[in-house]
């Protein structure tokens, strides 16, 4: 499934709605659909307060199914990117106090998935892509 | 979101989802009464919340701090169990602000 939009404060929550719409198939309990909603809502969050910082750019959706009800999502943005994802991962480091951000945008997407990769290029942009695997409850297909 | 006013005390019924979009307002009408009553306990109640990503952290953490300024501090109350793991992860615990089913912290120190 792909999903593109501009990166309005007001998509977030069409963002991650979006995508749990998508994976209702699966059958998901409350709490994984739940749990990979506030992922999606981290990253998509992180392209609007940071990499179109003053901006608004395009924010891209992947959402994979693959075997064993093992979710795959990549949120990709051609925003600014990250100079230092190790410092930008660190929990309550944050470059928007001001904005009021806690800092724990990567926190809580490494807490609330099973795995979490992040790649990003200075000028060029940033992808985040976090693995769920759901108790799945129905068959695989 | 309703806004209880009383003598000493306000408390902002969140509700509905609380993401970095909807933030915003909640926080702007909280500040507004807080500036204006300077109540010496701000109770957020979470009891009407369906979703919470990491902006409801900085929405409590802000308020923290707002009401430090007055002198004045934050009660969260009626945290919805699927909200529990984003309290637990935030750090939040430390600040003793969250009171929990049956437990009554002091009202005012």
């Amino acid at each position: 499934m792909n999903l593109s939009f501009e990166s309005r404060s007001s998509n977030e929550a069409f963002a991650r709605c979006a995508v749990a719409a998508f994976l209702t198939q699966l059958d998901p309990t409350i709490g994984e659909l739940n749990d990979i909603k506030t992922a999606v809502s981290e990253a998509v969050t992180n392209c609007v307060v940071h990499a179109y910082k003053d901006t608004i750019g395009k924010v891209y959706i992947n959402v994979k199914i693959e075997e064993n009800s093992l979710i795959i999502i990549r949120v990709r943005d051609t925003g600014c990117g990250i100079e230092n994802i190790k410092k930008a991962m660190e929990p309550l480091f944050t470059t928007a106090p001001s904005d009021e951000r806690a800092g724990l945008g990567f926190a809580v997407m490494e807490s609330f998935t099973d795995r979490l990769k992040v790649s990003s290029k200075v000028g060029r942009g940033t992808t985040v892509t976090f693995q769920k695997r759901l108790s799945c409850r129905v068959g695989n297909g | 979101m309703r806004i209880s006013e009383g003598e000493e005390e306000i408390t902002a019924y969140l509700s509905g989802d609380i993401d970095h979009h909807s933030a915003r307002d909640m926080r702007e009408s909280i500040d507004a009464v807080v500036q204006m009553k300077k109540p010496s306990l701000l109770r957020l109640d979470f009891s009407g919340v369906k979703f919470m990503d990491s902006s409801g952290i900085g929405l409590i953490m802000g308020r923290y701090r707002l009401m430090a300024l007055y002198g004045g501090i934050v009660r969260v109350v009626n945290v919805p169990d699927e909200l529990e793991r984003m309290m637990n992860l935030s750090g939040l615990n430390a600040l003793d602000i969250i009171e929990r089913r049956g437990v009554k912290l002091e009202a005012a120190k």
